[in-house]
């Protein structure tokens, strides 16, 4: 698809895509939002761009071969901060709160939003891989 | 301590997958990250069937959040047999591929990384105690070895496996849908919950339509009649390690489903369910031989012997005595081992001829005695010769059914038995006994070391395991024993479960959860 206005305008939604992304997932610590939903948001920003000037467009801010790594790079730290726990004699995915580390509009910190963070990498991976796969095949034909 | 453990069998092949995946391209460093990635989920296994082989049940709650509202994990005797079984069919079958069992042209890292989460979602499986998570393993399980049948994309497997996953996922779809038909009517899907809620509840008609859905769900996995033609139609297209793999695997997970469910959740009519479990039990067996005699290639003829035995297994449910379900674990360890020797075989004759077609082989007997051997192992483990592992688990079996009066069923499980040892001795005389056809090519190259040396080690079992039947009776005997009592498993989970005064106060929850 060429369109001057879908082009123009993804320059100015994109950051704000991108920030939105970010704020769900520090919202979803404690409300409604989280790693998987701001993935999602990440993801369809970049999506945006290959939409509106093709895979070799969205290419420039992210590889077929970065979304791979994404993806297990996010499994990798889901997994530790899972299991961490274990070594320390507790069950699997158990939250460490440290006591005091607080910021303003998100809450506590902890270990859970290291999970997080780890889901979020996995979701934008996944979409950026299979998405890009799929209109760099529509556009080959 | 140790029951923290207990979600590793789930985790270390996550990881494994994930380490393969940093090595990309480098294929030696694969076959040995993801084989010591088997062996320690093996070594794992047996720590933990150790830890319960005495008849205990370990639960532990991920992440602390008491049951019912959080993930449980159970370890009872039955789900330890099956994860040691599980990991240790893993682990032969890549030894098997470590020589070569992959056809060339084929990418290394998808097929490991594939057949890590393959394992992960089968061990997830067995060790949930929730049955919203084993929908999820399920699915793990289901989308990993949709991507194993079709890995090469040829035509036949692209054809198979469009089978295999539009049947699997209307069985996924039922069980979700009786999934929100638990909740709706019990409030939870705990399973040693929820058992306790379906034992105190008293609406007959509910449970029963819950039951037959979950016994339709769970039979298209496990390949019962009248659900199991996805099984011959999708198994001899992807290359033999991987239906190997499958064989092994994939129906055993249905069975234990069927096994935990109708143990533990719906023993309210059991006349009826289980009654009609034998129905079904004996039509499989029957069936599933009865098309494996009609077939002339040697994977088309293993995979209706799958159905075929899944049959035995369920007919040992549908007893519902401890003798009975002693059989029928015997019988799902001692599949999973002769049914995976049987289809490495079968992958071996593939790769030195070229074709599993009985039509065009012969004369293996002359050109490789030591493979002959190796088929006659477990060939003869599955059609029950004494003194071999397949005869202990078929008496046990038999002798259920004659003492709880079931003649009808023991007949027909003699016949089938014999109707076995005619198929297999069919492959016999017409791959190992019969002179060469002519048109048949020589071997081109020598048979990868690992191959066999993989599929006697399996012979070995299949031996050491008949030798020792009294060892290992006892342990399915104990794994019968604590499933046929409930209490056991629901004490385990439900001990600490979470304070009723805490759920009162969050009114949607309490209304959820009841009282």
């Amino acid at each position: 698809m060429d369109s001057l206005i879908v082009r123009t305008a993804t320059k100015t939604i994109l950051p704000l895509l991108l920030m939105f992304a970010i704020f769900l997932f520090l919202r979803g610590h404690n409300e409604p939002g989280g790693g998987f939903i701001g993935g999602l948001v990440a993801a369809a920003a970049i999506i945006l761009l290959a939409v509106s000037g093709g895979v070799r467009h969205a290419e420039t801010v992210t590889t077929r071969q970065t979304a791979q790594r994404m993806m297990a790079v996010g499994l990798l730290l889901a997994w530790l901060t899972a299991v961490g726990p274990i070594l320390w004699g507790k069950p699997l995915l158990y939250g460490y709160w440290p006591p005091g580390w607080e910021i303003l509009g998100i809450g506590k910190l902890g270990t859970p939003l290291l999970f997080d963070l780890g889901v979020f990498f996995v979701v934008i991976g996944m979409t950026l891989l299979v998405v890009l796969q799929l209109v760099d095949r529509v556009e080959k034909r | 301590m140790i029951e923290h453990f207990l979600a590793l069998p789930v985790m270390i092949p996550l990881v494994t997958a994930v380490l393969i995946f940093f090595l990309r391209s480098r294929t030696q460093g694969i076959k040995v990250v993801s084989l010591v990635g088997s062996g320690v989920a093996l070594l794992l296994a047996l720590v933990l069937l150790g830890q319960v082989a005495n008849g205990e049940v370990v639960a532990v709650q991920m992440a602390g959040w008491k049951a019912p509202a959080g993930i449980t994990l159970v370890l009872d005797p039955l789900s330890g047999i099956m994860l040691a079984l599980a990991t240790l069919t893993g682990l032969v079958v890549q030894i098997y591929a470590w020589g070569g069992g992959l056809p060339r042209g084929r990418e290394p890292m998808s097929f490991y990384i594939l057949y890590q989460f393959l394992l992960m979602g089968v061990c997830g499986a067995f060790l949930t105690g929730d049955l919203f998570n084993l929908f999820v393993f399920f699915e793990v399980m289901l989308i990993s070895s949709f991507g194993l049948m079709t890995l090469g994309s040829t035509r036949a497997q692209l054809e198979g496996g469009l089978k295999y996953v539009v049947i699997n996922m209307v069985s996924s779809i039922l069980f979700l849908s009786s999934l929100g038909i638990v909740y709706g009517t019990t409030g939870t899907l705990n399973m040693a919950d929820l058992s306790v809620k379906l034992a105190a509840q008293s609406s007959p008609a509910v449970t029963a339509v819950l039951a037959m859905l979950f016994l339709v769900s769970f039979g298209i996995k496990a390949g019962l009649f009248p659900l199991f033609f996805w099984l011959p139609d999708s198994y001899h297209t992807p290359p033999p390690v991987i239906t190997a793999l499958f064989a092994g695997l994939l129906t055993k997970v249905g069975v234990y489903a069927l096994i935990r469910v109708f143990t533990l959740i719906f023993l309210q009519d059991t006349d009826f369910t289980h009654g009609l479990i034998l129905v079904i039990a004996g039509l499989t067996m029957f069936i599933g031989v009865l098309g494996a005699a009609a077939q002339n290639n040697i994977r088309r003829i293993l995979s209706f012997h799958i159905i075929s035995q899944i049959g035995y297994m369920v007919m040992g449910l549908g007893l519902f005595t401890p003798l009975a379900l002693a059989g029928a674990i015997l019988f799902v360890a001692h599949n999973i081992l002769a049914k995976t020797a049987l289809f490495l075989v079968s992958g071996i004759i593939e790769h030195n001829w070229h074709t599993d077609d009985l039509k065009k082989l012969g004369g293996l007997l002359r050109t490789s005695p030591w493979l002959a051997v190796l088929f006659m192992v477990p060939a003869l483990t599955l059609a029950g010769l004494p003194p071999l592992f397949g005869f202990f688990s078929k008496y046990a079996l038999l002798r259920a059914g004659l003492e709880t009066e079931q003649y009808f069923i023991v007949f027909v499980s003699l016949v089938v038995s014999v109707l076995t040892l005619f198929s297999m001795m069919k492959i016999w005389n017409e791959a190992f006994w019969k002179p060469s056809p002519d048109v048949m090519e020589s071997p081109g190259q020598p048979t990868p070391r690992t191959m066999l040396f993989s599929l006697a080690f399996l012979g070995v079992l299949c031996i050491l395991f008949g030798v020792f039947a009294e060892n290992v009776y006892e342990l399915a005997h104990q794994a019968a024993a604590v499933v046929l009592n409930p209490e056991l498993y629901q004490t385990a989970v439900l001990s600490d479960s979470i304070d009723p005064d805490l759920l009162k106060s969050y009114p949607q929850i309490s209304a959820d959860f009841g009282d």
